[in-house]
C-alpha cells in the first residue's frame, strides 16, 4: 500500500499492513526532517506533489521490491508542513528472512528519491528554499 | 487540441499558477508545449531545462506527440524523502 498524506506519519499502521504470518523480518525506514542542512538552520519543510502521479510512481516501486525480494511493501509521505524532528516518509518492508528486507527497504527509499514527483522547499530563519 | 498543463514547485511559483489549459496544434510535441508554456507565462527558458515532461501521470520524451485531453507536466528535478 501506497499513500500521500497530509496527517502525522504513522509508522505502527505502515507495519501492520505489510506484517503478515510468513515474514519473518520486518525492515522500517523513517525519513526525517532535520535541523540544519548545508549550514543553514531548518525549522520545517514544505513538501507539495502531483498527487496522482507519485503514488502510481510509488506503486511502480512497490511492485518492483516485490518481484525483486518477495516484499510486502507499505510507504506513506507526507505532504504540507513537516516541522524538523517530524517524519516525512515511512517505509515498511516485510520478507521471510532478513536480508531481502532490508535490501528491499534501501531500494525503495533511493529510488523514491530519483523518481517520485515530490518535491520540498526548505524554511529558515533567513528565509526559504527549493531543495 | 485541448491539453491540460500542470505546474510544480518553482516552475509553479514562478509562473504563479499551479494549471492552464492551452489549444495546441495537432502533432504539437512536447517540446512545442514547453517553448508555448514559457512564453505564454514570461517564463526564464532556463527553469524548463532540468524539468522532466509527463503525461497522463507518467515521464515521457520531449519528442512525444500530444493528443486531445492530454495532461502535460514538467516536473523540475524531484525531492523527496
Amino acid at each position: 500500500m501506497v499513500r500521500i498524506t497530509e496527517e502525522p506519519i504513522d509508522l505502527t499502521a505502515a507495519v501492520n499492513e505489510v506484517s503478515h504470518a510468513g515474514a519473518g523480518a520486518v525492515v522500517t525506514f523513517l525519513g526525517v526532517v532535520r535541523d540544519h542542512s548545508a549550514g543553514r538552520a531548518v525549522e520545517y519543510l514544505q513538501y507539495e506533489a502531483y498527487v496522482p502521479m507519485a503514488e502510481r510512481e510509488l506503486a511502480k516501486i512497490a511492485d518492483e521490491a516485490r518481484a525483486r525480494w518477495g516484499a510486502r511493501v507499505a510507504v506513506v509521505h507526507r505532504i504540507g508542513r513537516v516541522a524538523a524532528g517530524e517524519a516525512s516518509v515511512a517505509i515498511a518492508v516485510a520478507t521471510p528472512h532478513r536480508a531481502e528486507a532490508f535490501d528491499a527497504c534501501r531500494f525503495v527509499i533511493d529510488t523514491l528519491k530519483q523518481t517520485v514527483p515530490i518535491w520540498k522547499r526548505e524554511f529558515g530563519p533567513d528565509g526559504s528554499t527549493w531543495l | 487540441m485541448r491539453i491540460t498543463v500542470r505546474l510544480f514547485a518553482s516552475l509553479r511559483e514562478a509562473a504563479g499558477r499551479s494549471q492552464l489549459e492551452m489549444d495546441v496544434a495537432p502533432g504539437a510535441t512536447l517540446a512545442s508545449v514547453g517553448a508555448a508554456v514559457t512564453r505564454v507565462l514570461g517564463l526564464d527558458p532556463r527553469l524548463l531545462d532540468g524539468a522532466r515532461p509527463a503525461v497522463n501521470l507518467e515521464y515521457a520524451g520531449y519528442d512525444d506527440v500530444l493528443r486531445e485531453g492530454d495532461e502535460v507536466a514538467f516536473i523540475p528535478p524531484v525531492a523527496g524523502g
